[in-house]
């Protein structure tokens, strides 16, 4: 064996901090994948261009050998969260945070606040409720009302600069894990800390390294399930842009914890980001000898491959993702055995999700107890939830395990909006969570604290995160459909409930939402939804009937109006319209007349048009068409 | 192994790429997937005969090839245009409307059906389930450029500025 040259990260991370300290400033441009669509880069350009031409000493990397004093550090982030209000900047220790900022806004920025430390007030964000300006994050009720942890140093720290994780104290958990403490001790601590599995199904994350711990070794393996499908959930691949190093730790504190030593890190091929900044992490680790063989002078390897998925939905079920690494068809086996007794090339696997992995680093850091003190009793710590759908503010948060729905939506999420795209309190229909695993939340779940157990005992469950707020203006049975559609079309075929079943139960919710639903329908479509549950073998397959099952639960007037009375009361379900025109609205303006695909509508110019219902196939083409809102779709 | 031998001499230099992908593998039969992807982006599809040489090579039957390639979405069998324009249907851009999106697009690029690349190999249009851009709903990629809060005159200006950078 070499020489034990241990890596030293303290003097790294404090070499990087001194340097920094002699910096007046640290401009930070969110560079994630939302505010980079914005052009968040020609921002990055234009400030670094803008300060060098105004003689300011803005340095885009910093020079931690031979630190000097100069006026900033600029630098990129991961995902700052606020998506919608992208892209971002934020200024420390000004404490001042920019929404939308365009090129055009630079020289503004660098003569008022680089040059004369005051804000630019209009780039400020605006609270819609108050009309005040916020400086920055505690001042904006989006920021000020989670509590970020996980996500505390996404969208503030460098991703693609591991010193600036070394420098705020990074891969210090994992020393730890390494030189002070045994595997038992590892998986005590996590076990201690209650961390349930942020993936979806909630499993106590140490009795899964525990299980693995015990099998004769070596050859055990670390698998990072970065493979995040659900449509409608970004949790993950921000924090894969936005921190990758705390992912990598999290993997080897758990290859210490288990005895592996070898690792993969799969990601959805959709996250291009995310996989160049994983990638780029690893490298970097490795460079410093922190990924490897040796780790922390223990003699101890542990080695990363990056692996792409290749568009399965499926792979998100752990032996389905196994399977896919293995050069498969991603099919998922039957369990037992578990990926902890034989997983990747038969061999005991850990497989954990990213958040769940992120998280690792913040537990041994600070000890099991103190991660305790967040979240509830069965469910510790945080959760990142993807905020999105018809509501003010959208983007990634984080809040407490216990947080009710209605601080998320209201509080965090700044009210539902309508169809008209302002805030109404009476707005509010349901939330989607948990994608097509999951459930829906209505109105009396409102102050239910979110965790866990109380998800899944009314139907729903965390799944990986995804809200997607609903207003009165959506269709759930349209939505059922949605979801019946996508797990239909992802349904690996491997077993006949899932394969069959999701088929015929998109064909009967086709019925319902094309108008030729009996009687039989429903009942038939509840048994259905039932043994698909029941008989399927992966988690994809007895999850899928639950967006089915949960919207008939709370919204079984819905279906039955599309059912008995063939009229959809949100008038989504174009099939169920029968368009008609208000003679008093209608300008004779021939516009829909010459829009209609099939010659149904007829009348005069200036005089009012008639729509021959015979005719109408009732694509709604005219309801969109007309600019005087004189026809109406019911 | 024998296969390998006699196709290399012609094969060579037409799949030069491919054996250098190969190589870089290992020829590990457990890497096909990341072969396969490292072969779709050199082809941007999967011709039939390379993934028949991708068989010989790894020494695996070319059904189980074909049958990788037929599960996962990425993969494309058939060539695609130029530019991939792929429209988010993620939950949150559903809601939010990507149906009026795609249909614009159909209708501007004359696509529809089982139509899914132009005729000029220019565009192929595509739906994927989630970008993970919900922030952005409603979000469309093409190639590997996001373009988030796109309604349908916006996603057709779009295509019209690709066709112009085309000389079209």
């Amino acid at each position: 064996m070499s020489a034990t040259v241990e890596v030293d990260l303290e003097g790294l991370g404090a070499a990087y901090r001194a340097a920094e300290a002699m910096q007046k400033r640290r401009v930070v441009i969110c560079a994630g994948t939302g505010c980079m669509a914005n052009g968040a880069m020609k921002v990055f350009e234009a400030l670094r261009l803008e300060a060098e031409a105004q003689g300011i000493d803005l340095a885009v990397e910093l020079d931690y050998e031979h630190p000097r004093p100069g006026d900033g550090l600029l630098t990129g982030s991961g995902c700052q969260g606020f998506c919608q209000m992208g892209p971002l900047l934020s200024l420390e220790p000004d404490g001042i945070v920019y929404c939308k900022v365009r090129p055009a806004d630079v020289p503004e920025i660098v003569r008022t606040t680089l040059l004369e430390g005051r804000p630019v007030e209009r780039l400020l964000y605006q609270d819609p409720g108050t009309g005040e300006a916020c400086r920055g994050h505690h001042e904006i009720p989006f920021y000020a009302r989670q509590q970020r942890t996980v996500l505390k140093s996404c969208g503030s720290l460098d991703p693609e600069n591991v010193r600036e994780y070394l420098a705020q104290g990074g891969y210090r958990a994992a020393a730890k894990a390494y030189t002070a403490m045994s595997p038992e001790a590892v998986c005590r601590e996590i076990l201690d800390s209650g961390l349930r599995g942020r993936g979806g199904g909630g499993f106590p994350t140490g009795r899964k390294w525990e299980l693995a711990r015990v099998q004769p070794g070596p050859g055990k393996y670390v698998v990072c399930n970065g493979d995040e499908g659900d449509p409608g959930a970004f949790m993950d691949r921000a924090v894969m842009e936005g921190n990758p190093h705390a992912v990598l730790e999290g993997m080897l504190i758990a290859a210490r914890a288990i005895g592996a030593d070898e690792g993969y890190v799969y990601v959805r091929a959709e996250y291009p980001l995310a996989v160049a900044r994983v990638r780029r992490a690893v490298r970097d680790a490795e460079a410093l000898g922190i990924l490897g063989g040796d780790l922390f002078g223990t003699g101890l390897a542990f080695r990363v491959q990056v692996m792409e998925g290749a568009g399965a939905f499926v792979c998100g079920e752990e032996t389905a993702l196994l399977a896919s690494i293995e050069g498969q068809r991603g099919m998922p086996m039957p369990k037992p055995p578990f990926p902890a007794q034989s997983g990747l090339n038969g061999r005991p696997t850990v497989i954990n999700n990213v958040e769940t992995l992120a998280t690792i680093p913040l537990i041994l850091a600070q000890g099991a107890a103190a991660y305790r003190a967040l979240g509830t009793p069965a469910s510790p710590g945080t959760k990142t939830f993807a905020l999105t759908g018809h509501v003010r503010n959208t983007g990634l948060i984080e809040v407490p395990f216990g947080t009710s729905l209605r601080h998320i939506v209201f509080e965090v999420g700044g009210g539902v909006t309508g169809k008209d795209g302002q805030v109404a309190e009476s707005a509010f229909k349901a939330v989607q969570i948990g994608g097509p695993s999951g459930g829906c939340l209505t109105r009396e779940h409102l102050d239910l604290p979110m965790d866990f157990d109380n998800l899944t005992r009314i139907g729903a469950m965390v799944g990986s995160g995804g809200l997607v707020v609903m207003n009165q203006d959506t269709c759930m049975v349209a939505v059922a459909r949605f979801f019946m559609q996508f797990t239909q079309n992802e349904s690996c075929g491997k077993c006949v409930p899932c394969r069959e079943g999701t088929r015929q139960m998109l064909a009967l919710l086709d019925d319902i939402v094309e108008g030729r639903a009996t009687a039989e329908t429903l009942p038939l479509l509840e048994l259905l939804a039932r043994n698909v549950k029941l008989g399927s073998l992966c988690g994809l397959g007895k999850t899928a009937p639950n967006p089915v099952l949960s919207t008939l639960l709370h919204f079984r007037a819905e279906y039955e109006a599309h059912v008995q009375r063939k009229v959809c009361p949100s008038r989504v379900c174009k099939a169920l319209m029968t368009p008609a025109v208000d003679p008093l609205l209608c300008k004779g303006c021939t516009l829909c007349a010459r829009k209609c695909p099939v010659d149904a509508i007829s009348g005069e110019r200036k005089a009012a048009h008639r729509i021959d219902p015979g005719k109408c196939i009732r694509c709604g083409a005219c309801v969109e068409t007309c600019k005087f809102n004189a026809i109406t779709g019911a | 192994m024998s296969a390998t031998a006699e196709l290399a001499p012609k094969a060579g230099r037409k799949y030069e790429k491919v054996l250098q992908i190969l190589d870089g593998n290992r020829r590990d039969r457990s890497r096909l997937v990341p072969i396969l992807q490292a072969v779709q982006e050199e082809y941007r599809y999967l011709p039939e005969e390379v993934m028949t040489l991708v068989a010989t090579s790894l020494g695996i039957p070319a059904a189980k090839v074909f049958g990788v390639a037929t599960f996962y979405s990425h993969f494309a069998l058939a060539p695609k245009g130029k530019y991939v324009v792929r429209v988010c249907d993620g939950t949150a851009c559903h809601v939010k409307g990507t149906q009026d999106l795609v249909d614009a697009l159909q209708a501007r690029l004359g696509l529809g059906g089982s139509r899914r690349t132009t005729p000029d190999m220019l565009f192929t249009l595509e739906t994927v389930s989630c970008l993970g851009a919900c922030g952005l709903a409603p979000a469309m990629v093409v190639n590997d450029e996001v373009h988030g809060q796109v309604d349908a005159a916006g996603a057709c200006a779009i295509v019209d500025g690709i066709c112009r950078e085309e000389g079209l």
